[in-house]
């Protein structure tokens, strides 16, 4: 288990997801599998940083992460009140697709095996099985 | 071109052909240059007929997606047309779950995206 701590500034995010992606790279992890993970990572990195901690640079992201033979594991966690995912509109409703906000969480879940948040809503947890097939669609 | 522009913008005719230049469309700040830059230009056009093309791109973000629309219905405002192409498969899978495929016309190649204006 690797564990990181940056601010919360969008540089910061980039460097997080790159160290994990080459990390995953080195475990055998497929191109489509890295695809996935890098766009969850980069929809949760910038949910805790937008969101969670409103883009402000004296507050921190905590990252951890694991790389099995079975799978990719990333917890992410901001210092935020938290939100309801459950809550979040449907952005593939016909009423919701020329709204330009509010994708991150459903392709989330669409690229991971499984998405989790803590109850307080400030931690959100992705994991991708090494043999998932992908993306299942909405 | 803007010195420090993400994008190569042609005209080609009366269509602005639009190319990113870089591989990731994830960062915020670029993805928002990258938007008032396009927004410029859709701004200086009557009925603007515009094509995207993605050839160059392997990754984006829900914020890009959002700047694409921002776009759409800018360029829906003006009574002109937006086409899309050179979509990399596993990128068009991102626009298949978010639906956002029945929003936007996406072409193969550009000739045929090209073909489509009306």
């Amino acid at each position: 288990m690797k564990k990181l701590s940056i601010p919360s500034k969008l540089a910061e995010a980039a460097r997080v997801h790159d160290q994990v992606i080459a990390d995953a790279r080195a475990s055998g992890y497929s191109d489509s599998a890295c695809f996935a993970i890098r766009l969850a990572l980069d929809e949760a990195l910038s949910n805790a940083i937008h969101h969670g901690n409103r883009d402000d640079a004296s507050k921190h992201i905590g990252v951890q992460y694991d790389i099995t033979e079975k799978a990719v594991s990333i917890t992410v966690c901001d210092e935020g009140p938290g939100f309801k995912p459950d809550k979040v509109p449907d952005p593939t409703l016909d009423e919701n697709l020329e709204c330009p906000h509010g994708r991150g969480v459903m392709l989330m879940r669409a690229y991971m095996t499984h998405v989790s948040f803590n109850d307080r809503g400030n931690c959100v947890t992705l994991v991708k099985e090494r043999n998932c097939k992908l993306p299942e669609r909405a | 071109m803007a010195k420090d522009s993400h994008l190569l913008i042609q005209r080609d005719r009366d269509i602005i052909r639009i190319e990113f230049l870089d591989k990731n469309i994830l960062e915020e700040a670029l993805i928002q240059q990258i938007g008032e830059e396009i927004a410029q230009v859709i701004d200086r056009s009557g009925n603007p007929k515009v094509l995207i093309s993605f050839a160059n791109v392997e990754h984006l973000s829900s914020a890009a997606l959002g700047t694409l629309i921002t776009i759409n219905n800018k360029v829906r405002q003006k009574e002109g047309q937006l086409r899309l192409s050179n979509i990399d498969p596993q990128i068009y899978e991102v626009f298949v779950i978010t639906k956002l495929n029945k929003l936007f016309q996406i072409f193969d190649t550009a000739e045929k995206a090209l073909s489509s204006f009306k």
